[in-house]
């Protein structure tokens, strides 16, 4: 955990140290939110007959950003469903817990694959959506636009989701997920649709905001290389049971290709095809 | 280098740019009004045929006798009277046949139960022709409103059942699930995604609708009325005035573009979300 916080200290993504933080950049105003522990316990899920989830055991501390990896079909997805509450698990236990260790109801938000935007609300309505039904007016109105900054979206904040790019979409499903201060945030393939380039940016934006926000990230990924940049702790998943589970322990910013981190890679891939 | 300096300069337009931009200005209006260019070709040609002779008058009048009559039946305050007469009965049957179809394809869209419950039915009554209706109709209602209403209505409802139906059902569930998780649910699910995302097959089924709400207003005027466009066309016709008779078709003509317009209208100020209806000046 000190490695982790240690980490924390250092900002921004792919140049220098602390870009962000420097006297010519705005400090961030956000403090700090609160992160929830997950404590899967017994974990079984299956489809009809077809177990995708077996005993599955797992405790992941507050405010870890984890990434799970692993073949198609190897359970990574379903695992972020049950945690979501998008599915029921079929047998087993998910507890989430506070600071004390107390179980709480987390206030969990998810980013999938697609951004999955209301056609027919400007991005900002967009973003306000992520509020919860029955927030309204200039308070909601405030929350989005802060949300949209965060993510360096807010001069597109009247456009239609349509008239925007793909990775542009994404940065506001972002901003929607983000906009209620979640103490969980689950990724699922956020960043699968994008195009390389992209990708690395949007690889930067998610680090940054979780350093921001200091949620609990629960990152579901087929890209090892992006799991080793970004997360304390990898995963792989295979037939529904965890085959390997490492610590990232390298200061952040990762400068992609590094030696130690590509040693890491392999063992991951390794694991993946069993070799 | 001296490759550019051997061009030619390109020739000078006479008059300059002032007559260029003007030439340019007329075009511009030209493809405007490009879509009135047959119509009014066709009674231009109409009229010279009728003034030659070529057309014989008792069957087919010529243009200006129908602006005649268009002007005399103004003038004794019918043609205005049998106007709104048509137009109320078609926005009564309408707003009827719309809002039950409206509510019955929401209702089954959203509730297996309820499709289970009624669809298999509608299905079967689709399958009529609601003209062949007429006989019976008449036998009910006799030649009143009620008639006129029972008809259009029935043939409003389908095209806005049918499509609403569709427009629900077709809603991306990714985007479902997205509000769920959202935590809407209920009303403001409904609110929110599901009618929005349906609304462009309302519309598809709204402007249907209006097609069918207009002819089976014109046939149940011409068979059984006491007084409507339909009911003047058809009394025209006993007594040869062609002119009449063709002016009728006119106002349907125009009645039926305008009800389009006005959809395409409401369409356009609704779906402004949808690439298709937007106009790209925006970056």
């Amino acid at each position: 955990m000190s490695q982790i916080q240690q980490a924390r200290k250092f900002n921004a993504w792919g140049k220098g140290i602390e870009p962000e933080y420097g006297p010519q950049a705005p400090a961030p105003t956000a403090e700090r939110g609160s992160a929830v522990g997950i404590r899967i316990e017994g974990l079984d899920k299956s489809f009809g007959s077809v177990p995708v989830l077996r005993q599955l055991d797992l405790e992941v501390p507050a405010g870890q950003f984890l990434a799970i990896v692993g073949k198609s079909g190897c359970g990574k997805s379903t695992l972020l469903r049950l945690l979501t509450g998008l599915d029921e698990p079929t047998g087993g236990r998910i507890t989430f817990t506070g600071p004390g260790g107390e179980a709480v109801t987390p206030n969990a938000r998810i980013v999938f694959q697609e951004p999955r935007l209301l056609p027919w609300e400007r991005v900002a309505g967009n973003v306000a959506v992520g509020l919860g039904p029955g927030q309204g007016g200039r308070p909601a109105k405030e929350k989005s636009l802060a949300a949209l900054r965060e993510v360096q979206l807010d001069e597109k904040a009247g456009d239609w989701p349509a008239q925007l790019s793909g990775g542009q979409r994404q940065r506001v499903a972002l901003a929607r997920a983000l906009v209620s201060r979640p103490d969980f945030l689950a990724l699922d393939e956020p960043l699968g649709a994008l195009d390389a380039l992209t990708r690395i940016t949007m690889q930067g934006l998610v680090e940054r905001v979780w350093r921001e926000q200091g949620f609990t990230a629960l990152f579901v990924t087929h890209d090892v290389g992006e799991a080793v940049a970004l997360a304390d702790r990898v995963i792989v998943l295979d037939e529904g049971h965890i085959v390997l589970d490492i610590l990232v322990e390298h200061e952040r910013p990762r400068l992609r290709g590094a030696e130690d981190l590509a040693r890491i890679e392999r063992q991951l891939l390794d694991a993946i095809f069993r070799r | 280098m001296t490759l550019v300096a051997e061009l030619p300069k390109p020739a000078a337009l006479p008059g300059g740019p002032n007559l260029r931009q003007a030439g340019r200005w007329i075009s511009s209006r030209l493809a405007g009004a490009l879509p009135l260019l047959l119509p009014v070709a066709i009674v231009v040609a109409w009229q010279t045929a009728s003034s030659l002779g070529l057309i014989g008058n008792r069957l087919m009048p010529a243009p200006l006798d129908v602006l005649r009559a268009f002007w005399d039946k103004t003038i004794s305050g019918e043609l205005g009277v049998n106007i709104a007469v048509s137009a109320q009965r078609a926005l009564s049957g309408l707003f009827v046949g719309g809002s039950i179809g409206f509510l019955l394809g929401i209702a089954n869209g959203v509730s297996s139960l309820s499709h289970r419950l009624t669809d298999t039915t509608l299905q079967m009554i689709r399958t009529i022709p609601n003209l062949a209706l007429i006989p019976l109709v008449i036998l009910w209602f006799g030649i009143g409103e009620e008639a006129k209403l029972f008809l259009t209505s029935l043939g409003v409802f389908f095209p806005i059942y049918l499509n609403t139906l569709h427009g629900v059902r077709t809603v991306d569930p990714q985007l479902i699930e997205m509000g769920r998780v959202y935590g809407m649910n209920g009303w403001t699910l409904f609110r929110k995604v599901i009618f929005p995302g349906a609304l462009p097959s309302i519309f598809v089924g709204l402007r249907f609708s209006l097609g069918i709400m207009w002819l089976t207003l014109i046939v149940a005027e011409t068979m059984a009325a006491s007084s409507g466009i339909g009911h003047m066309a058809n009394s025209a016709r006993e007594f040869m005035m062609t002119d009449v008779v063709v002016l009728a078709l006119v106002i349907y003509a125009l009645l039926g573009k305008l009800a389009d317009a006005t959809a395409r209208f409401l369409e356009r100020r609704t779906l402004q979300w949808h690439p298709a209806f937007q106009t790209p000046a925006k970056g």
